[in-house]
Formats: C-alpha cells, sequence, structure tokens
C-alpha cells in the first residue's frame, strides 16, 4: 500500500517537473573552480533553497560565532561511498565529498528565518590532491552566487536584536584566509565535522534523530559507536548544561581552530581546543608573549577569578583589529559569548 | 636502448624544466581603486617562480594580505617609493601574511598595520630585503608589535631593512632557525632587534638606535620553540638607545629599562663582539636571568655560555633605568659599568654549574643577586673582566644556495 504510493507519488512528480539532475561530480572534482555555484548542482533552484539528492543537513552542538549571520550547513558525498568515524580530530572523507556552509542574515535578527538573505556559500571540496575552500558570493536579487577569491567587505543592512537598526560590515574571507582558520600544520582540513561536535539531535523532517546514529543509518558513516559510547561537545547557551563545558565548547569552536598545536597560532603556545587539559596552555596566568597593543596593559591570558584582568575576555571585547580575537571572521563583539566566558573566568580559583 | 630513451626523457625534462622558469610571469599590480582585491588576487594567481611587482605610489588596504604559493617574489619599486599604508585596515592581525616558502618580499614601505607589519608564519626559506616597516606616528603604545616579524620559520634573511615605531620589535625573528639579519636599521621602537626562542642566527652591520634597548636575545619558557642557542651579534652600532619604554604592559619588553645597548636573557651561547655600542644611559651590554615564575621544567632561565669581547665602548649607563639605579650609579663612581650581570648561577631544582661567561669587556658589574630578580639583594661587585676564554663560537650562519644574494 505504501510503496504504492510512494510509486504514484513518483510518477506524479516525474510528470510535473523532471527528476533534476544529480550533484554534478565532475564539477566538484575539476582541476578550476567553477565560477558559479550552480555548476555543482549541489541545489536543484536558483536561490539554492532546496539541496539536491545526496546532501544531509548537519549542525554542530556549538558553532562559531560569525557577526550573527545565520549558517545552514550540508554534506555531500559521492553516491556509494561513505565517511569513516575517528573519535578525535574530523572523519575522514572520501573524495568528492564536499562540505557546504552558506551565511545568511534574516531582515530582523529577532526573527530568525524571516526574510532570509544568503551573503556567500562556503565550499570545502575533497579533490585528489587535498581540500580544497572556495567561496561564492550571492548576488542582491539572490538568483546567483559568484566564485570571490580575493575577499570582500559587503555591508548587511538588519534590524538588530534591540530592534535598531544595523550596518554589518560583512568580510567575506579571502581564500588564504581560509586556510588560516582551516589549517593542521599548514593543509587545509574541516574543522566541524568531528564526533563530538555531531554527537547531538538534528530534526530531519518532523523525525528528530541523533546526527551520528542518522549518518550510521543512512550509511554516511561507518565505525562509528553507539552516540553515548561517542564524545560530545558541550551545547554553549544550554544552561542545562554545566558551565565550564559550555565555555570550553565555546572557546573550542571559537579559538581552537587556530589556537592548538598544529593550528595558525600554534606559536602563541595559547591552546584552547577541547582536548587540552594542561592550564598553563590554557591559558591560566599564562603571560603573553607576541600580544602586543592586544595586551591590553594585563598580566595574563587568564587571570582566573578575574575576566576584568583577563586578555582573553578583553581581546573577546575588542572590535580593533590587531587586538580582537578571533582576528579573523568577526566585526561585532558576540555579547552572549563575552557573557559566558566572563561568568566561567570569575568561576575559576583565583588561589596561586 | 633504455638507457638512452631515459635519457632522452630526462633532456626532455629538463627542457621542459628551463621552459617553465623562463616562463616566469611578471604580475604587476598599480596603486588606485580596488588594490585590495587586485593585489590580493594577484597574491593567489602567482605561480610557483613568479614576481608580483608593484608600481610605485600609495596603496590603501583596508584588509591584510597573504601569500601562500611558494617561490614567489613580492617587490615593489623601492622603500619610500611604492609605499603599502594599513592606515585604513579593519581585519587580520598583521598587514602582510606569508605562509609559504622561498619567498622574498623586497625593496617597499609597508605602514600602520594594526597588528603587526610583515608576518610569516611556518616558512623555510624567507627573505626580507629592502624594506621599511613603520608606524608614522611616532613610537606610540598603539602601534602594531612586530615591524617584521617570522615566526616558526626555517633560513631566515633580513637584509637592508629598516623597522620603525613598533610597540615591540622593529624587527624580531621568534621560534626560528638559520638567521641573517644585516645591514639594517632599526630606530624609534620598544626593541630594536630581537632575536628570541631561536637558534643560530648571526645579527651584523645593523644599527640600531633610539630604541628602549638596541638588540634583545631573549628565551621565554612556554612556548612550542624553547632553548633558544647560538647567536652571534657583531659589527653593528648600537648607539643612543634613548627612547622612554611604551610598549603595553604585560608585554615582556615593558620590562626592559631605557637606555640598554644589547640585552642578554635566558639564552645559551652567544657571542658579542666587535661592535659599536655608545649612548645607552643604562647598560652597554647587560645579562640577566628570566625572573617571573615558571612551570616549564625544560626551560633553563639563565644566560650562559656567553663571550663579551672586543666591543667599542663609549659613554654609557650614566642614568641607569633600573630600580636602585642611581644609588648604584653614584656607589660605582657616576656612571654603571658598561657590562652588566645580574649574577645569578642557579634556580629552583638546579643543581648543575654556575653558567660559563667570558666578559672580556669591562669594567664588569656583578649584582650577585642569590634569585632571579631580587635586586633588594645584590650585593654588587666590579671587576675588569669577568670568566675566561675558551667558550666555542659557533661557525658563520650560511643559508642555503640561492636565499642569499650579497647587498649590492
Ligand atoms: C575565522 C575562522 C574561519 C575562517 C576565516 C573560515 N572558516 Fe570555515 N569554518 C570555521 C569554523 C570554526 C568552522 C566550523 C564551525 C562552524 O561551522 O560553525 C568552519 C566551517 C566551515 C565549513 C563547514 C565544514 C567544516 O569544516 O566545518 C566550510 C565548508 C567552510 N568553513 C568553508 C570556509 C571557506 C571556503 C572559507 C574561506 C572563504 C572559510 N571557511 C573561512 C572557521 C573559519
Ligand atoms: C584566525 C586564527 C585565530 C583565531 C580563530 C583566534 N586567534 Fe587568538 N591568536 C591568533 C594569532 C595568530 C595570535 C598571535 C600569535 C603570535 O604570537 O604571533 C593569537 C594570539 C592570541 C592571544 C595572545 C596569546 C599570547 O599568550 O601571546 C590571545 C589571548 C588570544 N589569541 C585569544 C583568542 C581567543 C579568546 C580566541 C577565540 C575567541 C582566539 N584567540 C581566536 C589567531 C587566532
Amino acid at each position: 500500500m505504501i510503496r504504492l504510493a510512494a510509486l504514484l507519488a513518483a510518477v506524479l512528480s516525474l510528470g510535473a517537473a523532471p527528476q533534476p539532475a544529480p550533484v554534478a561530480l565532475d564539477a566538484l572534482l575539476a582541476e578550476a573552480p567553477a565560477p558559479t555555484l550552480d555548476a555543482y548542482r549541489l541545489f536543484t533552484d536558483q536561490g539554492a533553497r532546496a539541496p539536491n539528492a545526496g546532501l544531509t543537513p548537519y549542525a554542530l552542538n556549538t558553532p562559531l560565532f560569525s557577526d550573527h549571520s545565520e549558517k545552514s550547513r550540508f554534506l555531500f558525498l559521492p553516491p556509494g561511498t561513505q565517511a569513516t568515524y575517528a573519535a578525535t580530530g574530523a572523519f575522514a572523507f572520501p573524495v568528492g565529498a564536499a562540505l557546504v556552509k552558506t551565511f545568511a542574515y534574516p531582515a530582523d535578527l529577532r526573527k530568525p528565518g524571516d526574510q532570509v538573505r544568503f551573503i556567500e556559500t562556503r565550499l570545502l571540496i575533497h579533490k585528489p590532491r587535498g581540500w580544497v575552500a572556495l567561496t561564492y558570493v550571492w548576488n542582491p536579487e539572490q538568483t546567483q552566487a559568484v566564485l570571490k577569491r580575493a575577499g570582500a567587505r559587503l555591508p548587511v543592512a538588519v534590524i538588530d536584536h534591540a530592534g535598531r537598526p544595523l550596518t554589518i560590515d560583512y568580510a567575506v574571507p579571502n581564500t588564504n584566509q581560509c586556510k588560516e582558520c582551516h589549517s593542521l600544520s599548514g593543509v587545509l582540513a574541516p574543522i566541524g565535522p568531528k564526533a563530538r561536535n555531531l554527537n547531538g539531535d538534528l530534526a530531519y523532517g518532523s523525525r528528530r534523530e541523533n546526527q551520528l546514529a542518522h549518518w550510521t543509518r543512512t550509511g554516511l558513516l561507518a565505525g562509528a559507536p553507539d552516540p553515548h559510547a561517542a564524545p560530545r561537545t558541550a551545547v554553549w547557551n544550554d544552561p542545562a548544561e554545566p558551565l565550564a563545558d559550555r565555555a570550553r565548547a565555546y572557546l573550542d569552536a571559537n579559538c581552537g581552530h587556530c589556537h592548538n598545536p598544529e593550528g595558525m597560532a600554534s606559536n602563541s603556545g595559547l591552546f584552547l581546543h577541547l582536548e587540552e587539559t594542561d592550564p598553563a596552555n590554557l591559558g591560566v596566568r599564562r603571560r603573553p608573549v607576541a600580544a602586543g597593543r592586544g595586551s591590553g596593559g594585563l598580566e595574563f591570558d587568564i587571570d582566573p577569578g578575574r575576566p576584568e584582568t583577563s586578555i582573553l575576555l578583553h581581546r573577546m571585547k575588542s572590535r580593533e583589529p590587531g587586538v580582537m580575537m578571533p582576528e579573523l571572521g568577526r566585526s561585532l563583539v558576540d555579547e552572549q559569548g563575552v557573557a559566558l566566558i566572563a561568568d566561567y573566568l570569575r568561576s575559576l580559583p583565583a588561589s596561586r | 636502448m633504455a638507457t638512452s630513451k631515459r635519457a632522452l626523457w630526462g633532456a626532455t625534462l629538463a627542457a621542459a624544466l628551463v621552459a617553465t622558469t623562463a616562463q616566469a610571469a611578471t604580475l604587476t599590480v598599480n596603486p588606485g581603486p580596488d588594490a585590495q582585491e587586485r593585489l590580493q588576487t594577484a597574491l593567489l594567481d602567482a605561480k610557483p617562480g613568479d614576481v608580483v611587482a608593484l608600481g610605485a605610489g600609495k596603496f590603501d588596504f583596508t584588509d591584510g594580505l597573504s601569500l601562500d604559493v611558494d617561490n614567489v617574489t613580492v617587490t615593489g619599486a623601492g622603500q619610500g617609493k611604492t609605499v603599502l599604508s594599513f592606515a585604513g585596515q579593519k581585519g587580520a592581525g598583521e598587514g602582510l601574511l606569508i605562509t609559504s616558502d622561498g619567498v622574498t618580499v623586497r625593496d617597499l614601505t609597508l605602514q600602520d598595520s594594526k597588528g603587526d607589519g610583515i608576518k610569516s608564519k611556518g616558512a623555510d626559506r624567507i627573505s626580507f630585503v629592502s624594506l621599511t616597516v613603520q608606524w608614522t606616528g611616532g613610537p606610540k603604545e598603539t602601534n602594531g608589535a612586530y615591524g617584521v616579524y617570522p615566526v616558526s620559520s626555517t633560513n631566515v634573511l633580513i637584509d637592508q631593512v629598516t623597522g620603525r615605531g613598533a610597540s615591540d620589535a622593529g624587527i624580531y625573528v621568534g621560534q626560528s632557525k638559520n638567521i641573517i639579519v644585516r645591514n639594517s636599521l632599526a630606530e624609534f621602537n620598544v626593541a630594536g632587534i630581537e632575536i628570541e626562542n631561536s637558534t643560530d642566527a648571526d645579527v651584523f652591520d645593523n644599527v640600531a638606535t633610539h630604541n628602549t634597548g638596541g638588540i634583545l636575545v631573549f628565551d621565554l619558557p612556554g612556548l612550542p620553540v624553547m632553548g633558544g642557542h647560538s647567536t652571534r651579534i657583531f659589527r653593528n652600532k648600537v648607539v643612543d638607545n634613548d627612547n622612554p619604554n611604551f610598549a603595553p604592559k604585560g608585554n615582556i619588553v615593558a620590562s626592559v629599562p631605557v637606555g640598554v645597548g644589547i640585552m642578554l636573557m635566558a639564552n645559551r651561547d652567544v657571542h658579542v663582539f666587535d661592535n659599536d655600542i655608545s649612548g645607552n644611559q643604562t647598560s652597554a651590554v647587560m645579562l640577566v636571568s628570566f625572573s617571573r615564575s615558571f612551570d616549564d621544567k625544560s626551560y633553563n632561565p639563565l644566560p650562559r655560555d656567553i663571550v663579551v669581547r672586543d666591543n667599542r665602548l663609549g659613554r654609557n649607563g650614566w642614568l641607569p633605568g633600573l630600580p636602585g639605579g642611581k644609588m648604584l650609579a653614584a656607589a660605582t663612581g657616576g656612571s654603571l659599568p658598561p657590562i652588566l650581570w645580574d649574577g645569578v648561577t642557579t634556580y629552583p631544582g638546579y643543581d648543575g654549574p654556575a653558567p660559563r661567561l667570558y666578559l672580556k669587556d669591562g669594567p664588569v658589574l656583578n649584582l650577585n643577586l642569590p634569585k632571579a630578580g631580587e635586586v633588594e639583594a645584590a650585593k654588587p661587585t666590579v671587576t675588569a673582566t669577568l670568566g675566561s676564554p675558551g667558550l666555542p663560537e659557533r661557525a658563520a650562519v650560511v643559508l642555503p644556495v640561492g636565499q642569499d644574494k650579497p647587498a649590492q
């Protein structure tokens, strides 16, 4: 009965509109990047609202703050291939895999999902010679996204959380800057799709399911244990979770991709990824090395118990280039993130 | 047959290679609107072997620039002729970032970046030649930290570079290996030239003047690369370093007293010779141990295996910017002896021999501190010289073939 219904539906839809062409694997694997996003056929409509077959949406327990933009993320795997589970680090993805991330703004930040304007769609494509990072910037008509390699500044007008008009000086990174964040010992790599970041529920249509379980069940992922046995990053804004876990998750997502022994800030010796356990490496009573004016005249990266004298927070609160951290990817202050980290620093025992 | 076939292949390959080299392109970028996008595009488009040539005039940038292609030369029309201005910079931690190998940046001025000037991270064979990197508003706490800033790099050449106005160091080499800094000028910085947590450096024929401290060789704890050693500092003019310290507090250089010629902290195997050192109100050459607390078991906070010889010392030490400095100066005849050692020979957890020093130039003031930084407990003694000869000097630093061309 159900099968018959499905068949009928398929026939009907076939009659209504031709089956959309599949994702253009040849375009994904081509040596040169496509000049426009539509060439990859990752989406079936002009405005890239409808993902093509083979794209799976995903979300991270704790995302990166990017000037209040809304983000949607998808994984594409070539038919018949799988990603391989890893307990730490990003999963291993087959050649031809693509990770897709769109940055968008609603007209009014208080009404997420409403009157959403796409700004850029970023891709990480796994080519035979390694990962390649590309970004496509949307036209005002929202009909086409064009490759942008050298970066750009785009003024984005929105209504802010307090109901006031706000113009965000949105920065599209140049493709070298993609690598500044996305690098492991100088090699371009994905950041988000790790077991611990995906170990949470997502709505798939009307049904909620753990993402690791879903990826396993649908054949996208091989080798994953039961989600309960997999590591998990805390949800930074879920007050039900312990403060320290939320703060460490926030620092991991917003800082840890540069501040780790293989990242762009490796030489700072300040390591903020979730796997770091040494308090000194995490910044506790650590004196800055090359902070310059970024020190704000303060002595320690983290002065435990005292957010107001911690360089780490000072740099999160700054909007000045040369001071602000992250040094790329934002022009606004993440007030909610600042409040979380301030609470966390206050909670650290001040004993010497 | 097979052999000759292979030989043929080899010849074809060689010809092809020559052809590729011959085809090395020059990508020219001139000042004007959209300089940001045009230059950044050239830096992305460049292929190994290419030259990115910047025309004369002033370029205004709104964001940082970066280069990640090996063996590219970025050249301008000359210092002061091609000027890259970052006064309007809105993002990134430096003006120009280089993350690839075999890169040369030369013949231009880069100024007023919001963070560091030019940084190379993890680069092999990185050359900075005939550059001026400066902050044009004079020495200010809000200036960027470093002018020229190779870090975690190998085979570093800094030649005919001027670093001016940095709130940390005009020319700074950190956590790097095999380094030449020569024919350069560092002025109006907190530190003129600084070699930190680095190994095998030759610093010679430079001028360091009007900084807070002229030339610094430091080693700091808690960094991925530690245990810096083997630096030679020779034939430099280290004169009139008289700029009040303007480093933001919290940075290690904020503790450098005004008027230090050469300062060595917690490093091994440093030879200082044949320099002209004068006009530095605190000290000509100062050897100190790292005095802040540290947890790092593998860190040695003492300067050791240090030789200071055959320098030409002028007037130094007349108004030492040290705690109790005035009194010390009065007690030692109005001026501090030009060579100063804090006299610290041990630290918690250490039971090895006292550091070996040969301070042939003198007189030498030994503060005989029982512990790093305990200036109140000083028992100063003055001797004509200190230690004895015999510490081996490392051979000259040699850079890979093709990197090091002699200065014109
Ligand atoms: C400021 C640092 C930063 C910069 C610059 C940056 N990214 Fe990312 N990117 C991240 C982080 C962190 C994540 C994971 C967290 C998230 O998705 O919220 C991510 C996620 C992604 C993803 C999803 C897959 C993944 O790795 O998690 C893609 C695709 C992506 N970035 C592409 C790009 C491209 C293309 C550029 C350059 C145009 C770029 N990124 C620049 C930090 C950065
Ligand atoms: C795009 C990469 C990147 C991101 C993301 C980033 N940083 Fe940094 N950070 C750097 C670099 C590069 C340095 C300077 C390294 C050096 O010394 O040259 C630095 C230095 C610092 C320092 C000074 C460290 C010291 O001891 O000298 C602090 C504090 C800091 N960052 C905090 C943060 C915080 C907090 C976040 C997240 C909210 C963050 N950073 C995110 C790249 C990054």
